[in-house]
């Protein structure tokens, strides 16, 4: 603002005061304005806190937190009803590790290929691809998981039921794939070249020179991919609402049925839900622990980035 | 081991040997990298061709596009998906564009190095990875209930537009970021003031890049059922929203916003839970109209960043 009050007393032969007050109020008008917009983004995340916050406390009047986190049963509708969290999170993670063990080494695979092997021709239109991949809408994983992937499961794995777990995991595998593999490959590109060349010199051969120097030095970038990974396949929602069925079920065995905390939330959305009741109550309950998980899992891979992308 | 292998080849004894060697392992990498890459395109191109097998007879049925749902498999439609579909994107584009890209003018062009910048830009990085659903419980605690917005496209609309906020601000933000300061120090030596130079030189240099974040974004919020499931829009629809336009002043018509709806991943996701087979049929041939409406999305985002970069070189 120092400036323009400056420039005002230097100009007021060429411009009017008044012109130059105008620009000065539009300019600090767009200020503000755009500053309230970034502004709601933040308030999106307290209106989320709020919401799980303010919901879930009458749950835990009822419910003690003790029991929340080591009750292995999941009976909101019977008459005796138990809360018992873990066993949704013991299918959440289940998912998310079959999801992991798929996405790992294949991402891993995929970032090395594109950033170390692939000519610069290939790498452009294969990222289109991997943009098209992570386009598809989960319910169409979903529908891929239930009615395509456990049919073809069940002709390997005769005791595989109708709604398990491996299928819908191995699916979201191959749907965070293009996000996993994205996001190394840019760590991994990031790696300066002279690092590389510094390799070559001692005479490293490339794969050597791709794991030995590459991916220790892109490592925190490929932990957060990673990790960020984890994040959404704990999250995701349709894919295992369709396919890994809705009975709570504590178990890691991923070819029975268990429904995650997101396969929870929806299976409870879908009824009619009377507002104040203990089980609409829960819903936020099981919200809110899948909602604190996310937010480790994305605040760890946060700064894992910003480390990598100081560092070079 | 490297030692070694350094000896071996001075001395010249295995050099050939040793060459081999690393051409094998390079080859198989290269090999495991388009394995990947094969398996992960022929999925694309198996989950397509199944929905289009499995939706064949009715995604060649005339009625399927005209008809609302219904009891009866083989005369159910997508009529009130689609027309919802457009309704809740029609929310979401108005919402979600002008708040985006005034956030992300905000973080690259007048934010300071203080905290408050540190905290939105966390937050922004957060948000997109907050769980869609999380969304969905915000929309039903605070928008269906706390401020009585009720099971409307007007709340599936919002709640689709918070989720795609952040998308659409790194978008911005990327392309904003791209711009050379040539442009903005030509505009400032013409003597434009900040505000000028932002809304009439870096904004419509930055507008290809924010229109690439904006579509997909949107492709996004198009596929997205699970929010929209919480704030309870999974119900048998068999009417249209009053429409937008009418002939009659003021010609506009907002009751639309508060009209209960469905959307097309809803209706796929109400079919496929179904245990009849015959309404399988019927959430493929939705399936199929939802990935040829994302990827025509995706790949037009694609092509105009294409253009883009060409542009850009040449």
């Amino acid at each position: 603002m120092s400036e323009i009050s400056s420039a005002e007393s230097e100009l007021i032969g060429g411009a009017t005061r008044q012109f130059l007050r105008r620009r000065a109020f539009w300019n600090r008008f767009a200020a503000y304005w755009l500053l309230a917009a970034a502004l709601v983004s933040v308030l999106v995340t307290v209106g989320i806190v709020y919401v799980l916050v303010t919901e879930s406390l009458p749950f835990f009047n009822q419910v003690s937190l003790v029991d929340f986190l080591t009750d292995t049963q999941w009976t909101p509708m019977f008459e005796n009803a138990r809360y018992g969290v873990m066993t949704l999170v013991s299918a959440t993670l289940t998912v998310a590790g079959i999801a992991l063990a798929v996405a790992i080494p294949a991402g891993l695979a995929l970032a090395i290929y594109l950033s170390e092997y692939a000519r610069p021709a290939v790498r452009e239109s294969v990222k289109p691809l991997l943009e098209l991949l992570e386009g598809v809408p989960t319910v169409v994983y979903g529908f891929f998981a239930l009615l395509f992937v456990t049919p073809l499961l069940q002709t390997f794995i005769p005791g595989l039921a109708g709604f398990n777990m491996l299928a819908p995991g191995l699916v979201m595998g191959i749907m965070i794939l293009p996000y996993t593999a994205s996001v190394s490959e840019d760590a991994m590109r990031a790696v300066p070249m002279g690092l590389r060349e510094a390799g070559y010199a001692l005479g490293y051969s490339r794969f050597r020179v791709a794991t030995r120097v590459v991916i220790p030095a892109a490592l925190s970038g490929i932990t957060a991919a990673f990790i960020l990974g984890m994040s959404r396949a704990v999250g995701e929602t349709m894919v295992v609402a369709i396919a890994a069925g809705q009975n709570p079920n504590f178990t890691f065995n991923p070819t029975e049925g268990a429904a995650t905390i997101t396969a929870y939330i929806v299976q409870m959305a879908m009824g009619d839900l009377p507002h104040g009741s203990l089980a609409y109550q829960s819903v936020f309950a099981a919200g809110f622990v899948l909602f604190l998980i996310t937010l480790t899992f994305n605040l760890i891979g946060f700064f894992l980035r910003r480390r990598f992308r100081e560092a070079y | 081991m490297e030692a070694d292998a350094t000896r071996v080849v001075a001395s010249g004894v295995r050099f050939q040997r040793l060459v081999a060697a690393n051409r094998r392992t390079d080859i198989m990498m290269a090999s495991i990298g388009i394995l990947v890459l094969m398996v992960a395109s022929a999925l694309l191109a198996s989950v397509l061709v199944d929905l289009i097998l499995t939706g064949w007879p009715r995604l060649i049925n005339p009625d399927f596009y005209t008809n609302f749902p219904s009891r009866k498999p083989e005369q159910a439609g997508i009529i009130s998906a689609m027309v919802g579909t457009a309704l809740v994107m029609l929310v979401t584009a108005v919402v979600s564009v002008p708040l985006a890209v005034a956030a992300g003018i905000y973080l690259e062009e007048y934010a300071p190095k203080n905290w408050l910048s540190d905290i939105i830009d966390i937050n922004v990085s957060n948000l997109a990875g907050v769980p869609s659903i999380i969304y969905g419980l915000l929309a039903l605690g605070l928008f269906v209930y706390g401020f009585g917005l009720g099971e409307t496209i007007l709340t599936a609309g919002l709640v689709l537009a918070l989720l795609i906020l952040p998308v659409i601000i790194v978008a911005t933000r990327e392309a904003i970021r791209s711009i050379p300061r040539d442009l903005r120090e030509a505009a400032y030596g013409l003597g434009a003031d900040k505000w000028q130079t932002v809304s009439h030189y870096v904004l419509p240099a930055a507008r290809p890049g924010i229109l690439t974040g904006t579509i997909v974004g949107l492709a996004r919020a198009i596929g997205e059922a699970a929010p929209v499931i919480t704030i309870g829009a999974l119900t048998f629809i068999a009417f249209l929203p009053p429409p937008p336009v009418q002939s009659t002043p003021p010609f506009v018509n907002f009751d639309w916003l508060t009209s209960p709806f469905t959307v097309m991943p809803i209706q796929l996701f109400n079919w496929v839970s179904r245990p009849q087979a015959e309404f399988h049929i019927n959430a493929a041939a939705t399936g199929v109209v939802l990935m040829v409406m994302t990827l025509a999305m995706n790949g037009l985002a694609i092509y105009i960043r294409y253009q883009l970069r060409k542009h850009q070189r040449s």
